[in-house]
């Protein structure tokens, strides 16, 4: 039993490292294909990045970590959030807005814009939660219709909200007073720029995530209704509720995506704002399979590949898009692998099943072994 | 609960019994359509509405919509869902493109659909050979699909004259059908603005000036979708995967083979959208030259009830509301909320004729909210034009999805020997 035990903890650890062998496979055939200098690459990529490097993958990783959460809410009752891109953006503006007025002083200015920011997020993943629940309209299709509303009604918010700088075509809102930027750190004396304080928040959020869905009724029911809905139903669980409660909460955590940039970096929200934001959250929160130290290493695996390739133009003249292959790659071999090593254990579980019984009644044997 | 009462509504309301589709009634509704169309244009006095040009554009927008939403079909009716005909379309821009300009259009057009069906190959090994979750796989191929094609269009169009690192040198035309005999009197009874025979005049004017040899393809597909899918053995047991395939199976049927022919078919679907964007709608490649059509084709497709005919006319719903923000801007998008205003109140009177209180007060603010935004404003800002199909989609799942019903055994994975 403990052998076949270990085994099963063998290929778990295994399959991400095989998907991750696989992907980077694929990424050099591509390379060789194109002639491009498939060691070259590689030693740029897997180089040990530098003091400024290391922030700036801790930086990404914060963003995509909060947006990969978002999407892992959903997952776990099989709801596809792929609306985590129009939330967040639509949450940064008003956030940005708020703070930008100024209403409260410091950081008070700064606690409502956040509380904003969640409020206007679940707002907008509300409406897909409550077409799913009173219309039965799929969350899929609403929630992409709503990243392209987002699109437009940010751009139209924009236009009316920006003010002018001088000699400059970008569109911005008013910039947040410094009393209310939060403040980051940095990585030893001599490191160029500051991670974003915001990191707090996200792994705040990666805590309570982990510990609302293990260790709480809501958080149980929430997964029995992903793992099954006919048998949530015949336990009692309201699943209309359910499914617009976790939406609200998705969406909340997807208003705080854009934060670490808006009140780290930007400092106001302006047309060239990061968007697409949301789709690589889906990307890792898969990568991540929803538990919140898995996503957390997705996101700096994903931050460390954008962050490493980005020199490549300039060093090898080969285009940085190489890693969104990878990244891709990743992604299917990572879901292909642990779908293997789940066959695989079924497999292990039914012969030792099919032996046990075997031991009592040595009668039919081969029956149970087939799969 | 009579269907007389509510003809008011022209061939857009459906009634409460049911009534099969048949020529007759498909032929009532598109007048009804014409009919209303024709009203609209003489009540707010906005010609772009139902102009030959706009028709025409409508088609060219309508076009890849529908070609996705047919790889869409293809493979949700074998019950894989794809959410990377995106993911498809892109490769399939880039394999136009690549072939277009290096070795011809008509190779072009075959290199778009190559591309697009190593995408559909792609989610099939994946959905159907792994099991892997249908939208977890389709996200992939889109991440993939748009990585492969930024990087090798980096690799082969820079440094190429007229193109860049973004985009390929211009793509010779495919040939286009213009039909002058009848195209030149349809213009002058179209110029004529009289009601209804001029828009009528300028559909059939839009059909035979300028017409791509593409588009006919394109049309010619869905009459060829139709023909395979329901009228041939293959296609009752392609659709037989998609509602049962344990039945399949123990029919005999091949259920692995009979699904990975559809993703693949419908990856190549997929890529012929994308190569009509790069060859028909434009004449050139460039990056992120689908904006999202993938998955306006799924939706156009989900509008249609997981049929071809409802599909075109989804399709061309977005074709249109779409053109209509290119041409007019705000104010022909404006003359529009009128439209949606009224049919918003139509579907409140009939929701509380039914009994439907909610859905009937929401339908009914939503309409007089409309109402009130058309006759209190001039235009609707350039930025919120952007938006109309998206809420076009929105509304009409919100008022439909109800009725809709997708293959039975859409989505779910499922492994040889099930059947038992």
């Amino acid at each position: 039993m403990s052998d076949a035990r270990l085994k099963r903890v063998a290929l778990a650890i295994g399959a991400p490292a095989l998907a991750l062998i696989i992907a980077f496979a694929i990424t050099s055939l591509v390379l060789i294909l194109a002639g491009d200098s498939v060691i070259g690459v590689w030693q740029q990529i897997l180089s040990v990045p530098d003091v400024r490097g290391v922030t700036n993958i801790l930086n990404a990783a914060t963003v995509y970590y909060l947006s990969a959460v978002a999407v892992a809410i959903g997952f776990r009752m099989s709801l596809f959030n792929i609306g985590v891109d129009g939330q967040y953006r639509i949450a940064s503006f008003v956030a940005a807005i708020v703070a930008g007025e100024a209403w409260l002083p410091g950081y008070l200015n700064t606690l409502l814009a956040l509380v904003a920011a969640v409020l206007v997020g679940a707002l907008w993943a509300g409406i897909a939660g409550l077409l799913r629940v009173t219309r039965g309209v799929s969350e899929v299709i609403s929630t992409i219709m709503l990243n392209a509303i987002a699109t437009a009604v940010v751009a139209y918010l924009l236009r009316k909200a920006a003010v002018d700088a001088e000699g400059s075509n970008i569109t911005a809102t008013k910039d947040i007073p410094e009393g209310s930027w939060i403040p980051g750190f940095s990585l030893g004396s001599d490191a160029p720029n500051d991670v974003y304080g915001v990191i707090v928040v996200a792994v705040v959020v990666g805590f309570v995530y982990w510990l609302v869905i293990n260790r709480t009724r809501f958080g149980f029911d929430l997964r029995a209704t992903g793992a099954s809905e006919s048998a949530a139903i015949a336990s009692g669980i309201d699943v209309k509720r359910m499914v617009l409660v976790s939406m609200l909460l998705s969406g909340a955590v997807a208003g705080l995506v854009g934060m670490p940039i808006l009140f780290g970096d930007a400092h106001n929200y302006g047309s060239t704002f990061q968007s697409g934001l949301g789709f690589a959250g889906i990307a890792i929160a898969l990568l991540g399979r929803n538990h919140p130290v898995g996503i957390a290493l997705g996101a700096l695996l994903f931050a460390f590949l954008d962050e490493q390739a980005n020199p490549l133009q300039i060093l090898l003249d080969v285009s940085p898009d190489i890693v969104k292959i990878t990244q891709g790659v990743i992604v299917l071999t990572v879901v292909i692998a642990y779908e293997v090593v789940r066959r695989y254990g079924v497999r292990l579980e039914q012969r030792l099943v099919a032996s046990a019984l075997a031991d009592d009644d040595t009668d039919d044997k081969g029956a149970e072994v087939k799969v | 609960m009579s269907v007389v009462t509510n003809s008011a509504g022209g061939g857009t309301e459906a009634p409460a019994k049911k009534r099969r589709i048949t020529l007759p009634v498909v032929l009532l509704a598109i007048a009804g359509v014409f009919v209303l169309l024709s009203a609209l244009r003489i009540i707010t006095g906005v010609d772009e509405l139902s102009s030959s040009g706009t028709l025409r554009a409508t088609l060219v927008a309508a076009v890849p919509i529908g070609l996705a939403g047919l790889g869409g079909l293809w493979s949700e009716r074998a019950g894989v869902v794809n959410i990377g005909l995106e993911g498809m379309m892109i490769l399939g821009t880039f394999g136009a493109g690549y072939f277009g300009y290096f070795y011809g259009p008509w190779q072009g057009v075959l290199g778009a659909i190559l591309l697009g069906a190593i995408g559909g190959l792609l989610h099939a090994v994946a959905t159907v050979l792994f099991g892997v979750d249908h939208i977890v796989s389709g996200v992939a191929v889109n991440i993939i699909g748009l990585g492969a094609v930024q990087f090798l269009a980096a690799l082969t169009f820079s440094g190429v004259p007229g193109g860049g690192a973004t985009q390929s040198p211009g793509i010779d035309d495919l040939p286009a059908i213009t039909i002058a005999a009848i195209s030149d009197p349809l213009g002058d009874l179209e110029g004529k603005n009289w009601f209804v025979v001029s828009d009528v005049a300028a559909l059939l004017r839009a059909l035979v000036t300028d017409l791509s040899v593409l588009t006919l393809i394109a049309l010619s597909l869905f009459v060829f979708t139709y023909w395979v899918l329901w009228r041939t053995s293959f296609g009752l047991r392609l659709r037989s995967c998609g509602e049962s395939p344990a039945a399949a199976e123990s029919l005999g049927i091949n259920v692995i083979r009979y699904k990975l022919i559809a993703v693949i078919a419908s990856g190549a679907f997929a890529g012929l959208a994308g190569g009509f964007l790069a060859m028909v709608a434009s004449s050139s490649f460039r990056d992120g030259q689908t904006g999202g059509r993938g998955y306006i084709g799924l939706a156009a497709m989900i509008f249609g009830n997981w049929r071809p005919g409802g599909l075109l006319a989804g399709a061309g719903l977005f074709g249109y509301t779409d053109t209509l923000r290119l041409r007019g801007g705000g104010e022909t998008i404006h003359g529009l909320l009128l439209l949606v205003a009224v049919l918003l109140v139509l579907v409140a009177i009939w929701q509380l004729r039914r009994g439907h209180r909610i859905a009937a007060t929401v339908s009914g603010v939503l309409g007089v909210l409309i109402g009130v935004w058309f006759f209190l404003s001039e235009s609707v800002p350039d930025d919120l034009t952007g938006m109309t199909p998206y809420v076009t989609t929105l509304l009409v799942l919100a008022l439909a999805s109800q009725r809709l019903r997708m293959p039975a055994a859409d989505g779910k994975p499922y492994r040889k020997g099930s059947a038992g």
